[in-house]
């Protein structure tokens, strides 16, 4: 008997195709720019970027910006993280001081952070710190509003039923409210490495001495077309990687819950 | 059934630990569960000042080891009265003594089964079992190896691994039997544990129960909306009028012999005759609930 759903191809089957759609693009960019449609001064050749790419890694000089911005990454993911866990669970747990702060929460989260990076510049300096605090106001936020919502969706059933069996406030927070709101915390955890690569990226192109965002900044100064789409080929390689890692430690401490079955990301 | 085949019932019941009741003297002299005058009023959701009263007036004991049921149409409070004997919910009026002691905050001689799913999806039935103990200061090692035999008790044996989402809804329940039991509360509080189980895993679980309860005779409040239920397991049922504001209308002593098989007690003459009287009283006060439900 056919099933009503389509079926689709397996695991391998879907990695050549993407794969495939990869290779076209570099395909078409390249033909595009060869016959001279594009011209290669405006868009760069995939050749060339590949090539300065290799280059840049062969010598070892993008390694030393790509730490300085994977360090702002993982600093503000990190403090972001914490810092909205902290104010997630103290609101959620003191309705009082949530319903008094509801509307500057969502002022400042509505506000543009890249308004806030010459700010930060001139509060913290060029160096990493004011990068990983504009990290920190993106991450914060998604990882606040996870965590309140978290805690504010325990099950009543679970909580009294935890009571019953004798759990004190510590227990219940260890036992009921963190899984519960670690659990929203990873759903998001994605957005937020994003973000915090985004803030790391945007403060770095609006004023430092290094990082990838610095290069890209650098290069588009001197219309360096082919070093700008090397920087964003390096950067979108890593968010890959990033995520990929994410997945892995989600799907490691998330294994109680139901499995997804159309395993798509939000 | 096939679907069962897979974690048969074990028919014999080992006791856990056969400590000594020390405090079998102070629990004879006292009522398990004793509910004085307990009226319990609600804000309206709508918050237009009209306050809903679930129960009024309400007082009954359980004696020590008796298993009582509570019966009533939906929406009767049936729950809520359960909340107050659980130090769950703190009453309008009147209170709640359980063993002599008054009821203020959780009931520590209380075990609660609830209606809804309770266990914690993000621990395995293992670690479900063992939450209890765990949160009495017992190491999380020793809480694990002694929510074993209890595992194997409800016949989940080889299921401890397993997330509350990979087990059935019986085996779930079983999973909040043992959660519930490992504590050794000396009261046993039941709000209609089975109603979401299929006819047939039901029964199996009540005559589980009956079981279990044979082999320590805990106290057990259970609350149910199947009248055939409340009298195939209890030796008390109370009858609770529709809400707003019930009333405990009717007690019926049940002395049916015991041990009792839930399926086969059915079919004998004192228990159809006991249906038809409870019964009697009991459809009146449907019929009114359910007329209710319809205005509302």
């Amino acid at each position: 008997m056919r099933s009503h759903a389509k079926r689709l191809p397996g695991r391998p089957v879907i990695l050549l195709l993407q794969l495939g759609v990869l290779i076209a693009f570099f395909l078409i960019w390249h033909v595009l720019t060869d016959t001279k449609i594009l011209s290669p001064f405006f868009f760069g050749t995939p050749g060339a970027v590949l090539a300065r790419t290799w280059a840049d890694f062969a010598s070892g000089v993008i390694w030393y910006h790509l730490g300085i911005t994977l360090l702002e990454t993982a600093l503000a993911f990190v403090i972001g993280t914490v810092a909205g866990i902290a104010f997630g669970f103290w609101f959620a747990r003191a309705p009082l001081v949530s319903l008094v702060f509801d509307p500057y929460i969502k002022a400042v989260n509505a506000l543009p952070r890249v308004v806030l990076a010459p700010i930060f510049a001139l509060w913290l300096g060029l160096g990493i710190w004011s990068k990983v605090a504009l990290g920190v106001t993106l991450v914060f936020f998604i990882v606040f509003f996870n965590v309140y919502q978290g805690v504010k969706e325990v099950s009543p059933v679970v909580l009294a039923n935890a009571r019953m069996l004798g759990a004190s406030s510590r227990d219940l927070f260890r036992h009921v409210y963190l899984p519960s709101a670690l659990s929203w915390v990873f759903s998001s955890l994605h957005t937020a490495v994003g973000f915090a690569m985004v803030g790391a990226v945007v403060g770095e192109y609006l004023g430092s001495a290094a990082g990838l965002g610095y290069r890209i900044h650098q290069a588009e100064g001197v219309f360096d077309t082919v070093g700008v789409f090397s920087g964003m080929l390096v950067l979108t390689i890593f968010v890959v990687l990033i995520d990929a890692a994410v997945t892995m430690i989600e799907k490691r401490l998330l294994h109680w819950r139901p499995q997804d079955t159309s395993g798509g990301q939000h | 059934m096939l679907l069962f085949g897979q974690y048969a019932f074990p028919t014999k019941v080992i006791r856990p630990n056969d400590k000594d009741h020390t405090d079998m003297a102070e629990a004879a002299a006292a009522p398990a569960l004793q509910l004085d005058g307990v009226t319990c009023t609600f804000p309206s959701p709508d918050g237009r000042g009209r306050s809903y009263t679930a129960v009024q007036g309400a007082s009954f004991t359980v004696a020590d080891g008796e298993f009582v049921s509570i019966v009533g149409p939906t929406g009767s409070g049936k729950s809520t009265m359960l909340n107050v004997a659980a130090g769950l919910l703190k009453p309008s009026e009147g209170r709640a003594l359980s063993f002599g002691q008054p009821v203020t905050g959780i009931n520590p001689k209380a075990g609660y089964m609830f209606q809804a799913e309770a266990l914690m999806p993000w621990k395995s039935a293992l670690d479900n079992v063992a939450a209890g103990l765990e949160f009495r200061g017992v190491s999380k090692a020793e809480a694990r190896e002694r929510a074993l035999p209890w595992l194997s008790r409800v016949g989940l044996e080889g299921f401890g691994d397993r997330f509350p989402h990979q087990l059935s809804g019986g085996m779930r329940k079983r999973v909040a039997l043992a959660q519930t039991l490992i504590v050794d509360p000396k009261i046993i509080l039941m709000d209609e544990p089975f109603s979401a189980l299929d006819v047939q895993t039901r029964q199996m679980m009540e005559n589980e129960l009956l079981d279990l309860w044979a082999a320590d005779r805990k106290s057990v409040v259970f609350i149910t909306h199947d009248l055939e239920e409340a009298i195939a397991m209890s030796d008390r049922v109370l009858v609770l009028s529709a809400g707003p504001g019930a009333r405990l209308i009717g007690e019926y002593r049940i002395d049916l012999e015991r041990p009792r098989d839930v399926a086969e007690i059915r079919m004998t003459p004192q228990f159809l005759d006991l249906h038809k009287e409870i019964w009697g009283q009991l459809r009146d006060e449907v019929l009114k609930g359910y007329a209710q439900t319809k205005l509302r």
